[in-house]
């Protein structure tokens, strides 16, 4: 399999990742470990909360979209890491049952003046449930080998 | 926890430590971060980090955690002596997040939150919106995770 290089990565859509499943369980497992408010975890509760019924963990959703981006190219990409992450905005509820799908653009690509055989790509990625309702937008940088320079021979 | 208006811009609160083990760190990863660095030690040790690394995202999900756990114990003593209790909303998202440092396993980062703004709603007047510094420090006093999280907050006067 062929890894990608920051030269993979120009501006524009790179593509659509999903659909990723989202159980009941899986709202509950993660809120109880990480998040225990209970409009996270008691549907009593989350009914009487802004959001109007059991939603999942906005941390949750999160992790949801980093697995989604691992799973349609970052774990075979030349991936150095991440220095953070510029934005994250929750817009509508993850709800039980949901099936995400993730739209991704690169929105910068550059190559980094302190470590020039690497680049920085800042990607923005949109998770949608399967109505197209847009559940959160990450803006997000990651630091991306650049391919190795090809010998000139003449 | 706190209404609106009891709240003051610089106000901080340290709200607890969290050891990450390399057990929990392979456990996130495998389930939501399944990169090299942060499943195998040996591949840590050959990245940019130098060790077996927690996920970004791991390091952010137990900051909130500890928020929560001790907000609600701040709740729980305020129900004890007969306060009224401020149940906060939703949050919006955050902005400004840095990974400063690597969180290796066998670390343990202390996290605490500052008050940096605050504001009423326009969209819903009942509520302020207030935006927090939530920082974590590693056992040798370096500042390794930072963000700046918004939040909605009920407002005292507010009809129930």
């Amino acid at each position: 399999m062929t890894t990608l290089s920051f030269e993979d990565f120009p501006p524009g859509r790179f593509g659509s990742f999903g659909p990723q499943h989202v159980t009941r369980e899986d709202i509950l497992a993660f809120a109880s470990e990480y998040d225990p408010q209970p409009m996270h975890l008691d549907e009593a509760a989350a009914g009487k909360s802004m959001l109007n019924g059991l939603s999942g963990s906005g941390w949750h959703l999160c992790a949801l979209m980093m697995r989604m981006l691992c799973d349609g190219f970052i774990t075979r990409t030349a991936s150095l890491g991440s220095p953070g992450v510029n934005e994250v905005r929750w817009l509508a509820p993850l709800r039980p049952g949901d099936d995400l799908t993730l739209d991704v653009d690169v929105i910068e690509a550059r190559v980094s003046k302190s470590r020039p055989e690497t680049g920085i790509v800042t990607f923005k990625s949109t998770a949608r449930n399967a109505a197209g309702v847009a559940l959160c937008e990450m803006t997000s940088p990651i630091i991306v080998g650049r391919r190795a320079p090809v010998e000139e021979t003449r | 926890m706190r209404f609106f208006e009891e709240m003051e811009v610089g106000q901080r609160r340290e709200v607890g430590a969290f050891t990450f083990t390399a057990e929990a760190i392979k456990s996130f990863a495998g389930q939501f971060d399944p990169q090299r660095f942060h499943l195998s030690e040996e591949a840590g040790r050959n990245s940019l980090f130098g060790g077996l690394a927690a996920s970004g995202w791991h390091v952010g999900s137990v900051c909130m955690k500890l928020m929560i756990v001790d907000a609600q114990r701040l709740m729980s003593d305020a129900a004890a002596r007969g306060e009224r209790v401020a149940v906060w909303g939703p949050s919006p998202g955050f902005r400004d997040l840095r990974w400063l440092k690597p969180v290796l396993a066998g670390d343990t980062i202390s996290f605490a939150t500052e008050l940096v703004s605050k504001r009423v709603s326009d969209s819903r007047p009942n509520w302020g919106i207030v935006q927090a510094r939530q920082t974590g420090t590693n056992q040798h006093g370096e500042l390794v995770f930072s963000l700046i999280a918004t939040a909605f907050v009920p407002r005292r006067d507010a009809s129930a």
